[in-house]
């Protein structure tokens, strides 16, 4: 049996049935990471001691029978959750001496339930890219390789590429990520492994570096739906520090993955057809209908006639917001300082030097759109549309349980590729993007693979708090799709690699 | 709507961000590729329409006024570029 290449939920059956302990499981982990990040870049900080002591006590815990839910389970951390004593970049320069004091509540979560910090993972600059292209501490290689081209170095998408790329490569069991606008869905089809953006306001936000907080969702990412549903069901809960956290009841994520699709009414929205999009997208969209429909679900043709104005509503929205939450990095309280000749230069020149290109991009967008006598042609002319978004889902979701779409509109692209013009870049969120405006639950399952061999997933949508019909409906796709394709690169072997 | 060199730079200093004169022009171009890709929102129909300030499916809650945090000193200091005694340090700004 090789460890790292258990699920989460095969592990904490091994971990209980003392077939292994979480000091194996842990340190095979480790090794993967020793052996495979000097190339992959997953990891900016690995907590190797911090995360053997953990093991150990997790040990403690199965030996008195006291095990919890992710006891003894090895995860990677987005360098966007603050994590007490552990260095928290966002990806950036200007956090690059930023030690968090406090405990982020969805890693608080995760501690409480018994799981084990591998450590923090590579990502876009304050999560604001698609490739991961835009982090400070350099990008991450996808994992698959295309059979035609194994050179050419893929991104792992973005902004949650680390976490991704680990979870993919066997370095991790699982992972946290974060999704503005797609940051959990894109790299988890870019990387064939399941994540899930949850309902606004079902993971607390408290002590994750803010992006667009009206859009920003913390999830988990995993090779199983079923795993993505042990993660989620302990980062969810009501947190009083979150004034947007919800005070609703989690119900139980895994219980619902085996609950089928008998007599659901499942979507299929026509604007989800993007120009350009390559074929075999579409053909595994339809294939990911007819998998449905034999498991029993009724097919329904819906309309969200508002789609394509998504993007350009996001870009308008999420700078803003970003624009707002950056104005805290001034080099006075914390993060990196630049000294200038008085306050305001020095002000001016830590943002410069601590901000990269991406960044500085959307904070002068979000200015703009937000300064006097622009504020009504753009700010809340978007508001206006994204109220428009909500209203398409709502009333598709009158008549269906879930919606079914492509997860991006092309697999895994090279370093590089989509560079020049940013514009280009932001079209990798087009399917991704409605549901954050809407606050709506999705999660995109590996379901295929392009001809080049590099997985392509498909999204599912459900209605606010529904996360068990996104899950039952995922673990469906799951079962039918067979995915058992492996990246090019990954962990191999017993505790070793 | 699309942006001189005196509006980059006069976003640039609303941003504090110090941006050199030689950095402009290639922020011009790329500002006003997002802002025209931007303005096909004109084209929605958005009379009538409340504004969506947030994803959030339900109301916010209210909570007691009261201080629930504080009284570490240090721990909040432990991250600051500079200090003095309990105090954030910046350059002089009154002579």
């Amino acid at each position: 049996m090789t460890l790292t290449d258990l699920t989460i939920a095969q592990a904490s059956e091994g971990l209980r049935a003392g077939e292994f302990t979480a000091e194996a499981l842990t340190l095979a982990h480790l090794h993967a990471i020793e052996a495979l990040n000097p190339r992959l870049n997953a990891f900016i900080t690995v907590s190797h001691a911090a995360a053997m002591d953990q093991a150990r006590a997790a040990d403690a815990v199965l030996a008195r029978g006291e095990a919890r839910s992710l006891t003894g389970i090895p995860l990677a951390i987005k360098d966007l959750f603050c994590t007490e004593g552990v260095r928290t970049t966002a990806g950036s320069n200007i956090l690059s001496p930023f030690v968090p004091p406090y405990e982020s509540t969805v890693t608080s979560h995760l501690l409480r339930d018994g799981a084990i910090f591998l450590g923090k993972t590579n990502m876009d600059e304050f999560a604001m890219g698609s490739s991961n292209m835009t982090s400070a501490y350099g990008p991450v290689e996808n994992p698959w390789k295309r059979r035609q081209d194994a050179d050419a170095v893929l991104v792992p998408g973005g902004s949650s590429g680390g976490s991704a790329a680990a979870v993919a490569a066997r370095m991790a069991m699982g992972g946290t990520g974060t999704d503005t606008g797609g940051s959990i869905r894109q790299p988890a089809s870019f990387c064939g492994i399941v994540g899930i953006k949850p309902t606004y306001g079902r993971c607390s936000r408290w002590g994750v570096v803010a992006f667009a907080s009206s859009l920003d969702h913390p999830g988990p990412f995993a090779r199983t739906v079923l795993d993505c549903a042990f993660l989620l069901g302990s980062m969810a809960g009501h947190d009083p520090k979150d004034s947007t956290s919800a005070d609703v009841p989690v119900p139980d994520f895994p219980a619902a993955c085996a609950r089928g699709v008998k007599g659901l009414r499942i979507g299929v929205p026509r604007e989800y057809r993007s120009d350009g999009m390559p074929a075999e997208i579409d053909t595994l969209w339809a294939q990911g209908v007819a998998w449905l429909r034999d498991a029993g679900a009724e097919i329904v043709d819906v309309s969200l006639p508002h789609t394509k104005y998504g993007l350009p509503t996001y870009y308008i929205v999420a700078p803003a917001e970003a624009s707002s939450n950056l104005a805290r990095y001034d080099g006075v309280k914390f993060g990196a300082r630049t000294d200038g000749a008085d306050l305001r230069d020095l002000y001016e020149r830590t943002r410069a030097a601590g901000f990269g290109a991406e960044v500085q991009r959307r904070v002068l967008i979000g200015t703009y759109v937000l300064s006097a006598g622009y504020y009504d042609a753009y700010y809340l002319r978007a508001q206006k549309v994204r109220a428009l978004i909500l209203r398409d889902f709502t009333e598709a979701f009158a008549s269906v349980d879930a919606l079914l779409t492509p997860t991006a509109p092309s697999a895994a692209f090279a370093q590089g590729e989509k560079m020049d013009d940013p514009v280009q870049m932001y079209l990798n969120d087009l399917f991704t993007v409605p549901a954050n405006l809407a606050g709506v639950p999705a999660i995109s399952v590996p379901a295929g693979l392009d001809a080049n061999g590099l997985p392509l997933g498909l999204q599912v949508l459900g209605k606010p708090f529904d996360e068990a019909t996104v899950f039952a409906v995922g673990a469906a796709l799951e079962r039918a799709a067979g995915f058992e394709a492996l990246p090019a690169l990954r962990a191999a072997g017993r505790g070793s690699v | 709507m699309s942006l001189d060199h005196a509006t980059v730079r006069r976003i640039a200093t609303l941003a504090r961000i110090r941006v050199e004169e030689t950095d402009i022009p290639r922020l011009q171009t790329e500002l006003n590729g997002i802002l025209g890709w931007i303005e096909q929102l004109n084209e929605v129909n958005v009379e009538g329409i409340e504004p969506l300030t947030g994803a959030a499916h339900m109301a916010l809650k209210m909570r007691d006024d009261v201080v629930t945090d504080g009284g570490y000193p240090d721990k909040v200091l432990a991250n600051a570029p500079d200090r003095a005694g309990a105090f954030f340090a910046v350059p002089k700004v009154v002579e």
